[in-house]
């Protein structure tokens, strides 16, 4: 009987005018939603900003070099030079050939490029791929999509550190292997792979190799050669470039279907009009990458100390043989998703270990393969300094940090196993 | 700065009562948050009907951005799993008809919710979009009936307890179901016009039977249907695939109306009955729980509820211990089910209730 309701009822709520709510520009009240000025940002890992410089640079491209690439006319020229430009400090950078080089949307497009394009151009010699259980999703859910279309897939374990031990991939290698796919440094806890020592083993045996350097690349220049890869994915918004905008070294002479049809563009691998803005973007980023590098590895070190100084904290991942900017944790008695929401709403923000799984009630599964158990795994924190981040930053994070986790671990424990 | 949780379900009644708070509150923040319940589908499928999907969460988070309010996912699966889904679950096993909704307040809006609450957001209040009242009367917190008769949600909210109403609010108590989706028309929100969700959030398809299969292993044994005199009518399919009260799916053809009177999990056996036969005066209730702590006295007058949308009807209680009571009603009421909510009131202010026992 709402109709008596509708009439009857108070509705001094709805005559109140509608201020906060209806006033739809982004920037009215900021400082409630996001965009805390001060905030501490320790999530290089998920994503760097861009860095002026990078932005400068793709300006142009967003405005007065408006053309398509591929046209013929002036405007086409000038875009396709700013991508011929970006192909070359790529290729500088990684000691490989502009015509090496494929632009991709993103690094897990140049992932799931390398692993697909490689498993089925190859799929008349044989159908086993040998990857790891630490690996990125790009790659593991790509080849969970090919061994439901027939191919065999051999996911190598990790040790408790999460490095996987090359005599393994080498014990794996079979006939039929056409593909060893391992990443440079792992994006979660920041271990580093022994890729030019497997990448030896696959040439000895004559299969390709792929490397996931996208997680590693902004603190060295990938080396394809020294690494002996056939592969290697990029992404450009990790080493402080734009979002949209990845690569893949495809050595020389490698057979590799395309997975998008449809145009002439990156030589028939990759067809769809090129992002150029991004991309030249991507080759600007690099450009600064390497020029002065930020010395990150004595913050992350005290970052560590200190953290895992802190009761029930303990440090994930290889204690030395690590990414400079990487430090990861699992904390007992806090799920990681609270901790991180503790932590936004105190201005710092950070992350449970992968945006990409962001969400997910699964436990990582990183941990999982280095043997961290599951209710302790879903107590992930990860932080990942940057270019700008400060030693007060790190006071300051680690002083919320303590009393966040003192403040989940009061109100989490018995009360799940009552009544 | 003091904050509140909006439990937002990704529905039209919580984005409003978000909205509301968004609006009024100045001393304390709002934070928006989701609760994810259950599991995700594999990469690559996409299937949902419920609240409680994707689909839900993209709607909470989309009204979230328009309100301005930071707003996160709360990670609730094993504690929904154990506490509403497979309580749910064994509630049918044991021949009773579960109450999962009020589960899912109890455990998982309201204490997980408040605790959880407090230690990711600082937050010590929760606010909800259900249809209820609150006054604080007398020195006590009273939980009422919302002025919109129609929608009240009391039924699902008498587990309660003081410490957890102090700590609650409801912002759509005063208005009524048309009024909300003005106000959310007004406001714009996505989910202004959403249709409203009548199935249990975990149970898309309406059919529970895979659950018992899945959670516990119950297939299903064919045993049989009997009268009251016990004589045997037919075959069910399993006893647990049925609750007290049910009419369709009996395959019995008695020339009259018949419903389920009682199901007895100990022989496999579901018991019919005419429509007279499955009304009852009187019933005993477990498991109770009083909005004050207290009972207000070992006997007193109350009108008493036994399912959602049915309309309470007079009767005398009488305490038994302290945790169980028993109803006696003026008249007959249609088909109180073993596992189901028997809420009493006094007029408008909800007192609590507990659990219709079995064989009653």
């Amino acid at each position: 009987m709402s109709a008596i309701h509708s009439t009857g009822a108070p509705t001094r709520n709805l005559r109140r005018p509608a201020t906060a709510v209806s006033n739809r520009s982004p920037d009215a009240n900021v400082a409630r939603g996001y965009h805390r000025p001060m905030a501490i940002y320790l999530d290089h890992a998920a994503t760097t900003p861009i860095r002026p410089e990078v932005l400068e640079a793709m300006l142009p491209y967003l405005t007065e070099h408006q053309g398509n690439p591929s046209s013929i006319h002036a405007s086409g020229r000038r875009a396709r030079q700013a991508l011929d430009e970006a192909r070359e400090e790529v290729a500088g950078h990684l000691g490989a050939k502009p015509r090496e080089i494929v632009f991709t949307a993103s690094g897990t497009e140049a992932d799931n490029l390398a692993v697909r394009g490689v498993a089925w151009a190859a799929s008349a010699k044989g159908r086993h791929i040998v990857t790891s259980a630490v690996e990125h999703k790009a790659v593991l859910a790509t080849t969970a999509v090919l061994e439901r279309q027939g191919f065999e897939i051999t996911a190598i374990g990790v040790d408790r550190h999460g490095r996987v031990d090359p005599d393994e991939i080498a014990a794996a290698i079979t006939e039929r292997t056409t593909l060893v796919s391992i990443q440079s440094a792992n994006n979660e806890v920041g271990t580093l792979q022994p890729v030019a020592e497997i990448g030896g083993i696959c040439r000895a045996r004559g299969v390709a190799f792929h490397v996931d350097a996208v997680q590693s690349a902004a603190f060295g220049p990938p080396t394809p050669d020294a690494w002996q890869a056939t592969l290697v994915s990029l992404s450009a918004h990790k080493l402080y470039g734009p979002k949209g905008a990845g690569a893949l070294y495809v050595r020389r002479g490698t057979a590799m279907l395309p997975q998008l049809s449809g145009g002439a563009q990156e030589r028939q691998r990759r067809a769809g009009t090129e992002n150029v803005a991004a991309i030249a973007g991507f080759g600007a980023a690099l450009r600064l990458a390497y020029v002065e590098p930020t010395p990150m590895a004595s913050l992350r070190d005290r970052l560590i100390a200190d953290a895992t100084a802190l009761e029930g904290v303990e440090l994930t991942g290889h204690p030395t043989e690590r990414l400079p900017n990487s430090a990861s944790f699992v904390i007992e008695g806090v799920e990681g998703g609270d901790l991180v929401a503790a932590l936004d709403l105190e201005g710092i923000e950070t992350s449970t270990g992968s945006a990409c799984t962001t969400g997910s009630v699964e436990p990582s599964h990183v941990l999982l393969a280095m043997g961290v158990g599951p209710e302790l795994a879903h107590g992930s924190l990860r932080l990942t300094i940057g270019r700008t981040t400060s030693e007060a930053e790190i006071d300051r994070t680690l002083e919320v940090l303590a009393g966040a986790i003192a403040r989940l671990r009061g109100l989490r424990a018995p009360a799940t196993a009552t009544a | 700065m003091s904050r509140i949780v909006a439990a937002m379900s990704g529905g039209v009644d919580s984005s409003v009562a978000a909205a509301l708070l968004a609006r009024e509150t100045r001393e304390e923040e709002v934070i928006g948050v989701w609760m994810r319940t259950h599991g995700d589908l594999p990469e690559g499928y996409e299937l949902s009907r419920s609240c409680c999907s994707p689909d839900a969460a993209d709607d909470a988070r989309r009204v979230a951005q328009l309100l301005n309010i930071p707003f996160f996912i709360l990670n609730v699966e094993r504690e929904f799993g154990e506490r509403v889904i497979d309580t749910f679950v064994d509630s049918y096993l044991d021949g009773a008809t579960p109450n999962p909704c009020q589960a899912c307040n109890q455990y998982i809006k309201f204490d997980e919710l408040l605790k959880r609450g407090l230690g990711a957001y600082g937050a010590d209040v929760v606010a909800t979009g259900h249809y209820a009242r609150l006054e604080h009367r007398d020195g006590r917190w009273r939980l009422m009936r919302a002025a919109d008769a129609d929608k009240d949600q009391t039924y699902f909210l008498w587990v309660l307890d003081q410490d957890q109403l102090a700590r609650t609010r409801f912002p759509l108590g005063d208005m009524t179901k048309p009024e909300v989706r003005a106000m959310a028309a007004e406001l714009t929100l996505p989910t202004a016009h959403k249709p409203e969700s009548q199935e249990i959030c975990f149970v898309p398809l309406g059919d529970y039977r895979e659950l018992l299969e899945e959670r516990r292993g119950y297939a299903g044994e064919p045993g049989p249907i009997v009268d009251a005199d016990g004589t045997r009518v037919g075959t069910h399919t399993g006893y647990a695939h049925y609750t007290v009260g049910q009419r369709h799916g009996l395959g019995v053809a008695l020339g009259e109306a018949v419903y389920v009177r009682e199901v007895q999990p100990a022989t496999n056996t579901v018991v019919i009955g005419r429509r007279e036969e499955v009304a009852q005066r009187t019933f005993s209730v477990d498991g109770a729980r009083f909005t004050a702590g207290e009972p207000p006295s070992e006997r007193f007058a109350a009108s008493v509820r036994i399912r959602h949308r049915a309309p309470d009807v007079p009767a005398e209680v009488t305490m038994v211990g302290r945790d169980r009571f028993l109803v006696e009603t003026a008249d007959p009421v249609w088909a109180p089910a073993p596992g189901q909510a028997a809420v009493l009131y006094d007029g408008e202010e909800c007192l609590g209730g507990g659990r219709i026992a079995r064989g009653a």
